[in-house]
Formats: C-alpha cells, sequence, structure tokens
C-alpha cells in the first residue's frame, strides 16, 4: 500500500521523463520523431534485399516475406532498445538519485515505457506494409478478427521488458561490464530469433537446439505477433503461457533484486 | 502540540571505505577467491539525535568532513541510516545543490516541470507558479535555451527559484547562499526570511556564522561524525567560533 501511494505521488515524476526521453532522441535531428517510421523502414528494406532471396523464396508457410521480417524486427528493437536504455538508466542519473529523493525505479521503468511510446509509432509502418502487400501483391497477408488479439503479445513484451530492465539496471550498477557483455548477447539473440529465417526452413535435426531456441521467449512473443498480424491465425495458447509466465517471473526477479539492492545504489554511481 | 517537523533518533551512517574500488566482475572475483575484498568501518555520522519543531531554523556547522552533508542527505532520504531512524512530516525541498535535478539538454522551461515532478508536483502546479519563478530566477529570454549554456549562477538561481516558488514545508539548504553575486544573495536570503511567515522549516549548513544568526533561531554543531552541542543560535556560533580560534 505504501509502495502504491508513493508511486501515485510520483506520476508526474515518470511522465515528465517519458516526456523527457522521447523529446531528447529526436532533438537536433531534421527529420525529428519521422525517424521512427523511417528506420524500421530503411533497415527492414536492407534485411528484405539481402536475406529475401535466401529465405524469401514463394514459401506457403511464410505468406509474405517483408512482413514476416518487419514484425520479428520491430518486437527485437524495442526489446533491445528498451532493455539498454534501462540498464544505463541507473548510472546516467547518478547526478539526480545523489541529491534528491525519488523513487529509483521511475528511470529503468520511464525508459522502457518512453521507448514502448516510439514502438507503438513505429507499427504505423506495419500498418502501411500491411495495407500495400494487401492490396498490391499476390502474396498478401491473411487478415482475419485474430488482428484484433494483436495487443496480447505487444502487452506481454512490455512487461517481459519491464522486468529485464530491472534486472539489468539492477546488476549494471555493481558491474558496468554487463553492458559489454550484454551488446554481444544481443547480436546473439538476433541470430537466434526466428526474425529474418523462419525455424522450419533451418531443418534442424538436433532436437535439443530446437528445443532451444524455442526456448527463447522473445520466440513466442513474435510468432504470437505474426499469428495475429500475418497467418490470420488464432495464438498458440502454449506460447501464451510460456511467455507471460517467463515475463511475470522475470518481473518478479527484477523488482526483488531491485528493492534489496536500491539502497546501495548510491555508493556505486 | 504539533508533530515535530524532524526526528532524528540515534542515528548512524556507516560507510565501508573499500581502499580499491571494485568495478567489474573479473576483479571481484579475482578478490572474493583470495579474499582481498578488505573493508574498513567508516562511520561517518554516529549516534546522532535531536529534533526540529515545526518552523525552526536549525542552523548546521562543522568543520569540513564532520558529516554535515551525510546528515543532510539522510533526512532528504537519499541515503538510507545504517543504525538508528529518521522521520520526518511535510514537504521537503532539498537543496543539497541547486539544480541537481535539471537535464543539461533541456531547456530552462522544460526543466522547470521537470524538477517540480522530481520533487513530486504536477505539471498544473508549476504552471500556477512558472511565472514566478521565471520573475525570481532573472532569467528572461534565457528560459528558452539548454541549460547546458548557462552559467553556474544562472542555473542556481533558476533551481533556487523553484524549489522556493513550490513552498515547501521543509527546507534543506546546503551551502547554496554561496554561491551566486552578492545581489542574489541577498534577495534568496530575504525570499527565504519571508518564507518563515508561513512557519517553514529549514535546515541550513554554512561556514559562515553571520549566516546563521542571519537565518536561524536554533544551530547544532557536529564534529567527526558526533553531536557536540545544540541550542540557541547565538550561543551555539559564539562557540564554534571559539572553536575555529582554538583550533589554530
Amino acid at each position: 500500500m505504501k509502495y502504491f501511494k508513493n508511486f501515485y505521488k510520483y506520476r508526474y515524476l515518470l511522465a515528465e521523463i517519458v516526456r523527457k526521453n522521447i523529446k531528447l532522441q529526436y532533438r537536433n535531428s531534421v527529420l525529428g520523431i519521422f525517424w521512427t517510421f523511417l528506420q524500421p523502414l530503411l533497415t527492414t528494406i536492407v534485411l528484405v534485399l539481402i536475406f529475401g532471396g535466401v529465405f524469401g523464396r514463394k514459401d506457403a508457410s511464410l505468406v509474405n516475406y517483408p512482413i514476416y521480417l518487419l514484425c520479428g524486427r520491430l518486437i527485437y528493437e524495442f526489446y533491445t532498445q528498451s532493455t539498454k536504455r534501462a540498464m544505463r538508466s541507473i548510472r546516467n542519473s547518478a547526478s539526480v538519485i545523489k541529491k534528491v529523493y525519488v523513487p529509483k525505479y521511475i528511470y529503468p521503468l520511464s525508459n522502457v515505457i518512453a521507448n514502448f511510446i516510439t514502438f507503438l509509432i513505429s507499427l504505423l509502418v506495419l500498418v502501411c506494409f500491411i495495407v500495400f502487400f494487401y492490396f498490391f501483391s499476390d502474396q498478401p497477408p491473411h487478415i482475419t478478427p485474430y488482428v484484433f488479439l494483436s495487443p496480447v503479445p505487444v502487452i506481454i513484451l512490455l512487461i517481459l521488458s519491464i522486468g529485464v530492465g530491472l534486472i539489468l539496471c539492477t546488476l549494471e550498477v555493481f558491474f558496468k561490464d554487463i553492458e559489454y557483455l550484454y551488446e554481444v548477447f544481443c547480436m546473439l539473440l538476433f541470430y537466434m530469433t526466428p526474425i529474418i529465417y523462419t525455424l522450419d526452413t533451418l531443418n534442424i535435426q538436433m532436437k535439443w537446439v530446437k528445443m532451444a531456441l524455442m526456448a527463447n521467449p522473445l520466440y513466442s512473443i513474435i510468432e504470437m505477433f505474426r499469428d495475429c498480424v500475418l497467418f490470420g491465425e488464432m495464438i498458440n495458447i502454449n506460447h501464451l503461457l510460456y511467455s507471460l509466465g517467463f515475463s511475470i517471473l522475470t518481473v518478479i526477479i527484477g523488482l526483488w533484486a531491485f528493492y534489496k539492492k536500491q539502497d546501495k545504489f548510491i555508493l556505486h554511481i | 502540540m504539533a508533530k515535530p517537523a524532524i526526528v532524528v533518533d540515534n542515528m548512524s551512517m556507516m560507510f565501508n571505505l573499500n581502499k580499491e574500488k571494485v568495478d567489474n566482475l573479473k576483479e571481484y572475483f579475482i578478490k572474493l577467491v583470495t579474499r582481498k575484498l578488505h573493508f574498513t568501518e567508516f562511520w561517518a555520522l554516529n549516534d546522532i539525535s535531536f529534533t526540529v519543531e515545526k518552523g525552526d531554523r536549525v542552523g548546521v556547522l562543522g568543520f569540513n568532513g564532520a558529516g554535515k552533508s551525510t546528515l543532510l542527505k539522510v533526512i532528504a532520504g537519499v541515503l538510507k541510516p545504517t543504525k538508528g531512524s529518521v522521520k520526518v512530516s511535510g514537504v521537503i525541498a532539498p537543496m543539497l545543490e541547486l539544480g541537481a535535478g535539471f537535464d543539461m539538454n533541456y531547456s530552462g522551461k522544460e526543466n522547470i516541470y521537470l524538477y517540480g515532478a522530481t520533487m513530486g508536483y504536477s505539471r498544473k502546479f508549476i504552471e500556477e507558479k512558472y511565472d514566478e519563478i521565471v520573475e525570481f530566477s532573472e532569467l528572461g529570454d534565457f528560459i528558452d535555451v539548454p541549460v547546458k549554456n548557462y552559467s553556474s549562477g544562472m542555473r542556481a538561481r533558476l533551481g533556487f527559484a523553484i524549489a522556493t516558488a513550490v513552498e515547501p514545508e521543509i527546507l534543506i539548504l546546503d551551502e547554496v547562499l554561496s554561491v551566486g553575486d552578492a545581489k542574489f544573495r541577498q534577495k534568496s536570503e530575504a525570499k527565504i526570511r519571508s518564507m518563515f511567515d508561513k512557519g517553514i522549516t529549514v535546515l541550513f549548513v554554512s561556514h559562515s556564522t553571520q549566516q546563521v544568526l542571519n537565518i536561524c533561531n536554533k544551530a547544532i554543531i557536529l564534529e567527526k561524525g558526533k553531536l557536540i552541542a545544540q541550542g540557541d543560535a547565538k550561543e551555539i556560533c559564539d562557540k564554534y567560533n571559539q572553536m575555529v580560534k582554538g583550533g589554530k
């Protein structure tokens, strides 16, 4: 109860920092907030040009390669950007934390939320892609009423990012090395998640490799999202339960670690 | 009898002083395995107890390293005491450093809202105070310039203007009146004094007994983390002046 009251008091701060992060991200760039669309659009075009020939052959299970790729990339990009920024948030706000009392979780939380808002804006690119390919191509995405389930994976993704962000920022205060390690991990994650390929085209023989790839919660989230907006199918219930359970568990671990260690932050930053 | 504004009860603050700073995994494990993680305990504050009633203005005196800033940080809630407790009732405006909540890339105007939110105030509330803040800070057209281009005096003026405009119940000032020019010092002293009528509680750290006498009615002296004297401002300032002479 005490925590909720405190959160309620500092809700303005949360809003202000979210606003600040979004404003400052694109300040001084000529195109400004427009980059939220342009960046995923251009990178997706590059990836389609490079990998389209290899993985994007007319494959019925894929339906539409550019949309398939964009779904994965948008979700991956949000996850990595928000967790990386949350990880650095405590150290970046050291000057404030050392001088004024503020609930410290506001910083990782506001960074994830700021990124979430730009992510939602960048989803407009996906809408454009879907509309374009629906009307002007021979591989239209299967749009069914299941498209309205698409917020489900998005919300699970948000929960996962908050949890991972809390864990990472707690670790980062004590061991700065985690920044570099996580950078490498994110690169590995990009290739381990079926973003540019499908699990089936890899044709993996060894069962444990396939299991390891499927244990990735990001895989479940991306698959669910594709089910909704591309394949037009019902969400796979196993994916839903697994990713939701995994996300809630990371939030619990994150909160526990954060609350246990937050009084020591000031001595290390 | 109203509840006292600040109650500090047998409070101690201990820091681990490790000789080398360990901030990466490799070093940490090597030292953990070789048992070289030596810490020396350092008690910055030792068993401090005092009470500040509502409306009191307490000057905190002491030499460098006596624990004044640590005491204020504990009261502001930035540090958590190792032992004992600190109870504060009322809205606190901590000014351990003027403009600590500022974002350098943000303009003065945007920082007013950000700083207000850092203290827990809504955008709407700050909007009402906006004109007053800009006027007091004397920034004029500079209010739309990023704070990174401000001089330290301008930054201090803006920080002071925001922290006092929101009418806090407890004001914590850590040598903040020693920055800025004489005109600003006078103006801010006058501002603080004008807030006395509203029953504001002030904690004031300064090395100048003159400033303490100007503002405070009570005072305490800290020496090496211990509270060695408390009482009437005049009496304590005399004692402090003697300590300064005696030390030489």
